[in-house]
């Protein structure tokens, strides 16, 4: 095929067609980077285990609604089981002195046969919108959307006032500075088994509304989503900062954390509508968010650096 | 207000790199002392208020502060009881948190933290008009990152939250020794300041002789997990430097060779 060939079959209707169901899934991912937040930005650890909790939520979401249990309260127990994955690592990690990367591997690989007991040892569950009344489905996309939005605005609104009250302040605390935080009373294990639970708690709300939107429950439908809620995450600081620059406070962060969310998943879209294979896209995930999380280092390197020492000594020696 | 009764405590137990740090250690405070503590590198200045602070469980002996047992108690259990102001100006505050989030957090020390706001808008006011007599112009900067500030900046704000709800124990680990000598000057008489203003009972850590001799009622020294000079009052306030380096080198046995800079500096 040649290149003009290439671009003539590349239609922008089908590309404008395809952005709502783009955003709405995105208001998923974004919802889910919120619950990564706390861990990575919050807490200051790399959690694994939301690869695991995210299926959890699919799975015990559709199984709950198979069985006739009304959508919401499959979704609340959905968080519920998110909460013990999470409390699982954090146990893991501050009870038995496992490094926080190796709890959070060694429960998203024990929820792998968990996530399989729960779909009934099926590798994947279908929930169909014609036969329950689920809370959201890519059959209505519209409504997706907003319903997408209010949760995250909810959620957003929640962490502004979780996160400035005292307990939330501690958990912030605990993050930045662990030495001070056990001098001033906190109890540093707690809270990093609290934010672990709280943050796998929304992952798995995230998981079980990604579940229903696409109608179904598969047993890898989060593997690669903690890339995912990075990439989401790290999107957001970056434009947030552009934007508001000093003026971007708690709230802004938390939004702009669901843009991110919303704007990587755009992105798939447009690679998925330059035909590029599907099977690629975790590859140019990774690279997207290597480059994000490289440019910070890049750029001290390029105002600081020997290399750039050596560049003026043979400028001068010259 | 404290006793310390026969606290021992060994790093590294049974390997090669085996250190006694504390060897049957023995101190009683009484209240509104103000002890300095002097002893070379390795004595177990540091060893012994990290002990206090619960930094880690003590091998045996007991820790009675305040009439209260401590000795099973964790870290932050004990952080109610006792102020901590650190060498490192990094390690006593959050550097991504504002100036009045740190106050604030430093004000709940010990008490439980449920969901009320984490700042209250009356807290600020009364954050300004403690800053303020610092004369660092912190007053100013209440919502700014701690990351932002100078380390004498952070130390002073650091004495602040630690005395901010009175401590019965304030413990100071060589707190001036990463500043510069005016800085360190500055810190150090607010350190005099709050111990005498809150009648607090405190321990500060020097390898400065001077300030040693100047601060406080009372002087340790320390050797080898031990106290091995322990004096206040008269004999304290008429002491030398030059008395207490002979003193040193007659009571440890050793001859100040290599300690000598870092007692003397």
């Amino acid at each position: 095929m040649t290149i003009t060939a290439y671009f003539a079959s590349l239609s922008l209707l089908k590309l404008f067609k395809n952005m709502p169901g783009g955003i709405a899934q995105g208001l998923i991912w974004g919802l889910m980077a919120l619950g990564i937040y706390i861990t990575f930005r919050i807490l200051d650890v790399a959690d694994l285990t939301v690869d695991g909790s995210f299926t959890t939520g699919g799975a015990v979401t559709v199984m709950l609604i198979l069985a006739g249990c009304p959508a919401w309260l499959a979704l609340l127990v959905a968080v519920v089981a998110g909460i013990l994955a999470g409390l699982c690592t954090g146990f893991l990690h501050t009870r038995f002195g496992i490094p926080i990367i190796l709890s959070g591997i060694l429960t998203q690989f024990s929820l792998y046969s968990i996530n399989l007991r729960i779909m009934g040892m099926a590798a994947n569950k279908a929930v169909s919108v014609d036969k329950f009344s689920l809370i959201l489905s890519s059959r209505n996309i519209p409504a997706a959307i907003l319903t997408g939005i209010l949760m995250s605005l909810a959620l957003i609104v929640l962490f502004y006032w979780y996160f400035g009250t005292e307990q939330g302040s501690a958990m912030r605390a605990t993050g930045n500075n662990p030495h001070m935080s056990s001098a001033l009373g906190i109890n540093i294990s707690s809270m990093k088994v609290l934010g672990l639970g709280l943050s796998n708690g929304i992952v798995a709300l995230a998981g079980g509304l990604m579940a229903q939107y696409q109608g179904f429950a598969d047993i890898n439908m989060g593997r690669g989503a903690i890339v995912i809620g990075l990439a989401a995450v790290i999107i957001g600081e970056v434009m947030g900062k552009g934007i508001l620059g000093k003026r971007l406070n708690f709230l802004g962060t938390f939004a702009f954390t669901v843009i991110g969310g919303i704007l990587y998943y755009l992105v798939v879209v447009v690679v998925l509508w330059l035909k590029l294979n599907s099977n690629d896209l975790k590859l140019f995930t990774a690279i997207i968010v290597a480059l994000f999380l490289a440019v910070p280092h890049l750029k001290e390197q390029s105002q600081n650096s020997f290399k750039k020492l050596k560049k003026q000594g043979a400028d001068i020696n010259a | 207000m404290l006793k310390l009764e026969n606290i021992s405590k060994t790093f590294n137990k049974g390997t090669i790199n085996e250190k006694k740090a504390l060897c049957g250690l023995n101190l009683h405070l009484n209240p509104g002392d103000f002890v300095t503590v002097i002893g070379g590198n390795g004595a177990g200045k540091s060893t012994m208020l990290n002990a206090v602070a619960g930094v880690w469980p003590v091998d045996s002996g007991r820790i009675i502060l305040d009439g209260k047992d401590i000795t099973a108690l964790p870290e932050h259990k004990r952080a109610k009881l006792i102020g901590r102001v650190f060498q490192d100006p990094m390690m006593g505050t959050a550097p991504n948190m504002q100036v009045e989030e740190n106050l604030a957090l430093a004000l709940r020390r010990g008490n439980p933290r449920g969901l009320h706001w984490g700042v209250t808008a009356e807290e600020k006011e009364k954050y300004v008009q403690l800053l303020k007599p610092l004369g660092l112009g912190l007053e100013d900067r209440m919502s700014a990152k701690v990351g932002l500030l100078s380390g004498g900046q952070r130390q002073a704000l650091t004495l602040l939250m630690a005395s901010l709800q009175k401590p019965k124990l304030l413990l100071l680990d060589e707190h001036t020794a990463a500043l510069d000598p005016a800085t360190a000057a500055k810190v150090l008489e607010l350190s005099d300041r709050i111990v005498s203003e809150g009648n607090l009972t405190a321990m500060m850590i020097t390898h400065n002789m001077n300030d040693a001799i100047r601060h406080g009622n009372r002087l340790i020294m320390m050797n080898h997990g031990k106290i091995i000079l322990d004096i206040s009052g008269k004999e304290k306030e008429n002491i030398t430097k030059h008395e207490l380096m002979d003193m040193f080198a007659s009571l440890s046995g050793n001859q100040l060779e290599n300690d000598q800079v870092l007692l003397s500096k």
